[in-house]
């Protein structure tokens, strides 16, 4: 069994070596004026998979994008202890006119990885995300759930450390976003990236994280924090148990106080 | 109806006819369309030639100027069957015709693909460019180069290298617009993504925004192929020395008013057109038929 810690995460201590991604007190506003994020407090330990759930518009993709460093927090610090971040679009964002090895080759190209060994990665992500044999087609002849996967894939060969994902299962239908979560949790163990999750599925959240962070409509701030206990890895079960259910219950709650 | 096989209740053959029919009918509508697909274009072509016929019949019988609109058959016998004794012959007049229009119109459209593409590349670079630019495509659009082209004969001198100008300037436009469309039609997303990796100008544009941007450099490409026919005809209106192309032609057969000749020459003009339309229609499937819809 791979040692996966479970410590429950210090309430907002000072960075330690464990701390991958550490938000204080962030706000971001807009040159528009629109103030997406306000007092932001959030830590991303190694072995963590943090999932935030909000309502839409509620600034939760903002916080991805500070993350990555795609956009600069208005005020606050926002360190990232790591150039190792792995991002998943909520599409797929593949180039259609390269097939799946070519799209999944495409970010260690870019950072000028060379041929041999970005190729040997690309192959060992693709079968890490079980998409062995579909090495030469196109996007278009792939299902929403293999575009993903594909997505998925391309991210992996940047070996993360972090890894923030954009609500990358919201287009897909129930079932597949269920497999998707499975496969997800088993390269979180595997793998052991630490993970920042974007969703408004509130099961999802549950589903997959160490903790799970409710945020409020605009503007976005963090009105309740819930730890997850289920072990990881986590059986796929435990959706229908009754602790699970209560557990999906309070965040739900949560959301609903918080969206007012 | 055959006897039913044993192995079947009277229920499950009653759906196997039902099936069988339903797939019948569906054979019987595939090949109605099919048929369709051939037969109606080939309907409609008779019916113009129908209708060329009675315009030439009303030329010919009633208004007794048969020059203006003559027979469809006349214009064929003027190609194929050309009259003996006129040396050289019309037939081989409209081929030195066609091959000088050609060369005039590949000429023009090659260098109008080189500006067109550089134009669109830097105004994709940011919007100041954009904007600095982009009056002057459409200003480029909008002259009357009808009106302009006796100015661009006395400046650049009436042959080639002002038959080209003209080319230039009427098939630029769409491959400039459609170039900067296809550029700019790379999503957000896919933009962050290269950004993300720390892909610089040149890598984005090479890996990203050229390739997004092939379906429509084609589709310009292909109305640019035909419009640049009409560039190297309108030049050969304004200017007469040099080889004459299909212009020449067209309005030395009007003059003389060798009506058959006239028609024929714009034929092969537009011939030329569909052909260029053709040729790049094909080869952007060719380039992006694979992965982009492209038809």
């Amino acid at each position: 069994m791979l040692p996966v810690s479970t410590t429950a995460p210090a309430p907002t201590t000072t960075t330690t070596a464990g701390t991958l991604l550490d938000f204080t007190d962030v706000a971001m506003q807009f040159p528009n004026g629109t103030i997406a994020l306000q007092h932001v407090d959030l830590t991303v330990n190694r072995g963590e998979f943090v999932t935030v759930v909000g309502p839409s518009g509620c600034g939760k993709s903002t916080l991805l994008r500070i993350a990555s460093g795609l956009e600069v927090a208005s005020e606050g610090s926002a360190e990232v202890d790591t150039n190792r971040i792995g991002y998943v679009f909520q599409d797929a964002t593949l180039l259609p006119w390269r097939t799946v090895e070519d799209n999944v080759e495409l970010l260690a190209e870019l950072s000028g990885v060379k041929k041999s060994t970005r190729q040997a990665k690309a192959r060992e992500a693709i079968d890490l995300v079980g998409l062995a044999g579909f090495e030469k087609n196109l996007p278009k002849q792939l299902s929403g759930g293999m575009r993903m996967r594909t997505s998925l894939a391309r991210s992996l060969t940047l070996d993360p450390e972090l890894f923030l994902f954009d609500e990358p299962f919201g287009a897909l239908d129930e079932i597949t976003r269920e497999r998707l979560n499975d496969e997800l949790l088993r390269l979180f163990v595997e793998k052991q990236f630490a993970g920042l999750f974007i969703t408004h599925s509130v099961s999802e959240a549950v589903y997959l994280s160490t903790k799970v962070i409710v945020m409020s409509g605009r503007p976005g701030t963090i009105v309740g924090t819930f730890d997850v206990p289920f072990p990881m890895p986590r059986d796929p079960e435990i959706r229908f148990t009754a602790e699970f259910a209560q557990l999906v219950g309070e965040v739900s709650h949560a959301l609903r106080e918080g969206h007012h | 109806m055959a006897q039913s096989p044993m192995s079947m209740t009277s229920g499950e053959v009653s759906i196997a006819v039902v099936r069988a029919r339903t797939v019948r009918a569906a054979e019987r509508g595939r090949r109605g369309a099919k048929a369709a697909l051939w037969i109606l274009p080939i309907v409609v072509f008779i019916i113009l030639i129908g209708l060329w016929y009675l315009a030439a019949l009303y030329y010919d019988k009633v208004v007794q100027l048969s020059f203006l609109v003559p027979y469809p058959h006349q214009v064929l016998a003027v190609v194929f069957f050309p009259k003996a004794g006129l040396s050289p012959s019309f037939s081989s007049q409209l081929l030195d015709g066609l091959l000088n229009s050609t060369e005039v119109a590949l000429t023009g459209l090659a260098v109008a693909i080189v500006i067109g593409v550089v134009w669109a590349v830097l105004m994709s670079q940011a919007k100041w460019i954009e904007r600095s630019l982009y009056p002057y495509a459409v200003i480029l659009q909008c002259l009357p180069i009808l009106a302009l082209a006796p100015l661009i004969g006395s400046l650049f001198g009436f042959n080639f290298l002002s038959r080209v100008i003209v080319t230039v300037m009427i098939s630029l436009f769409p491959l400039v617009a459609n170039t900067l469309f296809g550029l700019q039609s790379v999503d957000r997303a896919q933009r962050e993504l290269f950004q993300l990796q720390g892909a610089g100008r040149w890598t984005t544009l090479t890996k990203l925004q050229v390739p997004a941007a092939l379906p429509s450099i084609f589709i310009g490409l292909r109305t640019a192929a035909g419009l640049s026919v009409i560039g190297a005809i309108v030049g050969d209106q304004f200017f007469q020395r040099g080889t004459p192309g299909l212009g020449v032609l067209i309005q030395v057969a009007t003059l003389r008013l060798n009506g058959p000749g006239a028609y024929a020459a714009i034929l092969t003009a537009c011939l030329l057109g569909v052909a260029a339309f053709l040729l790049f229609g094909w080869l952007g499937r060719l380039a992006v038929g694979k992965w982009y819809d492209f038809s």
